[in-house]
């Protein structure tokens, strides 16, 4: 029996980036709670990656290792983590709030009546409960819920926990899950995937991201953005405006209706700051506001700005940072 | 084909959102209502695909106060032909217990499929849809962009990390709407008229008591004020040095 359970996700072979993360507040809450950390691994070919669950904290790995998982499909995922809770018997059950986790974390909640605490920003054991603090209403607001179910499923927020810094030497026991999945077990099916995944990070999960809106003018303004994401080795994200406008794909949308980001900086360039664009990134580390009207109300949540021309400033600050890297 | 689309009344995305006396709940004064923007993409979704198919019809399901009948109205007026609204009595409850609510009041009916948003935008918890369709036994394709139904069978394309996944799935089966599946009309003045007259079934519809416990709802941690560092291109040199040595950024 283990304390807390941490579902780790892959990709390409290699553990995500979130999965330090997720192993270091497991380990930090198994260490509360008096006992251990298990980690679930699941996937094709992805027994070789245990060991690095093991450097990052887990006292013992079970991995679900299997043809069936080569595509993520929340029917047999679903069925491998019952199988590992079966296993493991944890008080809290933790996992990213990535895309993956958003659509297992709510499954394994009710595969197994438990409270789900989703999309949460610190995790805290007492006196038999466990309390979250989680953003709502957009961020607008934050709930401190206490959750006092046997089993407690709650999604991290990416970005926000402090990452377990690998152990070289150190390791873990490994366990095979046989979740019994069978190819006709599978009701979605994914046939094609088109647009093909790109090497780029995911916004959710990028360090720097570099955004648009609507005062760059057009889309053929865009290639300033791109290199000066490339010089802080950024993403690029949006405002809705731009992506109603059709010059970037809804993927890039940051805010309300886009996606909630938490990066160590998020520069916003030509964007207003609407209340529903500061709903997606008013938790990044370090906001910088490059805007022609210093009345924008991004300059109210930026810690540094800069009141100027973008296709003027943004060039320059490119070149700028080029210069450091060399 | 028989859509159902469950949705939610949420305070409006450009809503001041302030903490009530109790601590636990927010200040309702001056708080206008909608229907969460991604349920209207699922309503707009679901009836181009019943006005496409020629037969059938949209439900729509909310379960909330008795002030939702406005949101209900509203969802009519978009094009559903009925509407079942579960009166909340009130009360804390989590995702799995609204989820609950509906899948109880969904299993005896009969449908094709039932379409949900991604999130709703008070609660932000991406969830429902997702325990419903474990509730009742459905697959679920999460993050839809594009979706067709015929034939007993569903194409959906979905936003994956990184990529655009085309998912085939067996009806009925539960659809959660993400942004680009469609655009919500606005009603038009004979959509209201007509809304006046289709029928709204009322259920009083207790959420069991859930394992889950608002204790304190309070603002966000305000941001430090921050420093305008200069004017155009002879300012970034500054801006430069500050995420360097003071943020420590780059
Ligand atoms: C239900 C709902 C949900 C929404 N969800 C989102 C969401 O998820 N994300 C989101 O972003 N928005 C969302 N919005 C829209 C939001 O209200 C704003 O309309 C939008 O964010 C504005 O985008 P913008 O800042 O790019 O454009 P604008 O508000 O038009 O701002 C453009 C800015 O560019 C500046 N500018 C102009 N020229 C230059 C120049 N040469 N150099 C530098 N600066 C310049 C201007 O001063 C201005 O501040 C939502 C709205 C609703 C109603
Ligand atoms: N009270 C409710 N009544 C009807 N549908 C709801 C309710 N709460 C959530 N939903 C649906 O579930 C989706 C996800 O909500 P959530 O899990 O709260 O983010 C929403 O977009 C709605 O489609």
């Amino acid at each position: 029996m283990a304390a807390v359970l941490a579902f780790v996700e892959t990709s390409r072979g290699k553990l995500k980036k979130s999965a330090a993360e997720i192993l270091g507040e497991g380990k930090r809450l198994a260490q509360k709670l008096g006992g251990t950390l298990d980690a679930v691994v699941v996937g094709h070919g992805v027994t070789a990656l245990a060991g690095d669950a093991g450097k990052l904290g887990a006292d013992r790995v079970l991995v679900a290792d299997a043809e069936v998982f080569k595509a993520f499909g929340v029917d047999a995922y679903l069925k491998a983590l019952v199988k590992a809770v079966a296993a493991s018997s944890p008080r809290l059950f933790v996992m990213a709030a990535s895309v993956v986790g958003k659509d297992l974390g709510p499954a394994l909640a009710a595969a197994t009546q438990s409270a789900l605490l989703a999309d949460v920003t610190s995790v805290a054991v007492a006196d038999g409960k466990v309390r979250v603090e989680k953003p709502v209403y957009a961020g607008k607001a934050v709930a401190t819920i206490a959750a006092s179910s046997p089993m407690v499923v709650a999604t991290l927020r990416p970005n926000v926990f402090v990452p377990a810094q690998p152990e070289d030497g150190r390791s873990a026991p490994v366990e095979v899950v046989d979740a019994g999945v069978k190819p006709d077990d599978l009701r979605a099916v994914v046939k094609e995937v088109l647009a093909k995944a790109s090497e780029k990070l995911d916004l959710t999960e990028a360090d720097i991201i570099v955004s648009g809106g609507r005062g760059m003018k057009g889309p053929e303004n865009w290639g300033i953005l791109e290199k000066l994401a490339e010089a802080v080795g950024g993403v690029l994200g949006a405002s809705r405006a731009v992506v109603d406008a059709g010059w970037r794909p809804h993927e890039e949308q940051v805010g309300q209706t886009g996606k909630t980001v938490s990066p160590k900086l998020y520069i916003a360039v030509a964007i207003s700051g609407a209340i529903q664009h500061l709903a997606g990134m008013r938790t990044s580390k370090c906001i910088v506001a490059i805007n022609t009207d210093p009345e924008a109300p991004i300059f109210k949540v930026a810690d540094y700005g800069i009141v100027g021309d973008a296709l003027e400033v943004v060039p320059v600050l490119t070149e700028e940072l080029r210069k450091l890297r060399e | 084909m028989e859509l159902f689309v469950c949705i939610k009344r949420v305070p409006d995305s450009a809503a001041k959102i302030r903490v009530a006396a109790d601590g636990k709940g927010i200040d309702p004064a001056g708080v206008e209502h909608v229907i969460s923007p991604y349920d209207e993409i699922a309503l707009e979704k679901a009836v181009q695909i019943k006005e496409a198919a020629g037969a059938g019809a949209v439900t729509v399901i909310c379960f909330g106060p008795a002030e939702a009948t406005k949101e209900i109205r509203q969802a009519l007026a978009m094009g559903a032909d009925k509407a079942i609204h579960l009166k909340d009595p009130g009360g804390a409850r989590g995702p799995l217990g609204v989820a609950r609510v509906l899948a109880d009041n969904i299993r005896a009916r009969k449908f094709d499929a039932i379409l949900f948003g991604r999130q709703s935008i008070d609660g932000d918890n991406s969830a429902v849809g997702i325990i419903v369709a474990q509730l009742l036994g459905l697959p679920v394709v999460s993050l839809v962009t594009k979706l067709e139904l015929k034939d007993g069978v569903g194409v959906a394309h979905r936003e994956a990390e990184g990529g655009t996944e085309v998912v085939e799935v067996k009806l009925p089966a539960v659809f959660t709407a993400q942004r680009g599946l469609a655009e919500p009309r606005y009603p038009s003045i004979k959509g209201i008229m007509m809304a006046k007259k289709k029928p709204v079934e009322e259920i009083l519809a207790p959420a069991p008591s859930g394992r889950l416990e608002i204790e304190k709802l309070s603002p966000p941690a305000e941001r430090a004020a921050g420093k305008i560092v200069g004017e155009g291109k002879a300012a970034v040199p500054a801006l430069v040095k500050l995420l360097r040595q003071e943020a420590k950024v780059i």
